[in-house]
């Protein structure tokens, strides 16, 4: 009896956080490519300026940056899980990273809003998981820096 | 203060170098927020009192870097880099570095 209602519990969680998930991530790719496509014409690069030097005169330079601390859902990491025995792509988690750094980045870029490029961008990130509760869905820290130019 | 991560900051000089400073902070999550954040965590998505205490966590790391700096007398840190790393289960660290440094505006 124990044994039925655990599983019934787990397929219920199961099912409710597919959709829940979906939806949010849904939601959140849309919001991305919309402020990606408001941003297309701010230029930023991930090389400094050694060798090249901007051709006008600089007004101010400001270190700029964006964090998210972003999680998958129970159903990703159920069907990671599952993904772990035989091998192969984990497509449920791929999605999580690609959302997390797109977010961390476009949050910087905000930030520099007035700017007319960013250069040096750099990514960062670890894995936050707490693992005292036993089965731990995974959290990313992402931190998205870079140097915003702004020219006269 | 003026912050860069590049090796320059562009339209000065580089007068003087003093040297690496560093500032670094570890943080752990609070039991309130865990709770809310667990919930998230089964559903998904952003963990907007984790990124919250992330923000804060670099702009302390940042101060503290700025802070040593200021002590030495520079005007400006170049080349400032972020590390972080997950110490124990639930806490991660924040560590800023650079190299501090005095800067003047290019004459003309």
């Amino acid at each position: 009896m124990d044994i039925i209602f655990f599983l019934l519990f787990s397929a219920i969680t199961i099912i409710v956080t597919f959709i829940t998930g979906t939806v949010v991530e849904k939601n959140h790719f849309n919001q991305i490519k919309k402020r990606e496509i408001a941003l297309i014409r701010k230029p930023i690069v991930n090389y400094g300026i050694k060798k090249w030097a901007p051709s006008r005169k600089v007004k101010s330079v400001q270190l700029v940056t964006g964090e998210v601390v972003i999680s998958g859902d129970y159903f990703k990491n159920f069907v990671a899980n599952m993904k772990n025995f035989f091998g192969g792509r984990l497509t449920t988690f791929e999605s999580i990273l690609d959302r997390g750094r797109r977010e961390a980045v476009l949050r910087m870029r905000e930030k520099a809003i007035g700017a007319n490029l960013i250069v040096n961008t750099r990514i960062e990130s670890i894995m936050v998981n707490d693992t005292s509760t036993g089965e731990s869905i995974p959290q990313c820290a992402i931190i998205a820096y870079g140097t915003a130019i702004t020219y006269e | 203060m003026i912050l860069t991560n590049i090796e320059s900051v562009p339209g000065m000089r580089i007068k003087a170098q003093y040297g690496l400073v560093s500032g670094s902070t570890v943080r752990a999550k609070n039991v309130i927020k865990d709770i809310g954040a667990g919930l998230k965590n089964m559903v998904g998505g952003e963990l907007k009192s984790y990124t919250e205490l992330l923000i804060d966590a670099r702009k302390e790391a940042v101060a503290r870097m700025t802070e040593q700096a200021e002590r030495m007398g520079a005007n400006a840190i170049i080349n400032v880099r972020f590390a972080t790393s997950a110490i124990t289960a639930g806490a991660a660290e924040v560590y800023a570095y650079g190299t501090a440094v005095v800067v003047e505006q290019i004459a003309g």
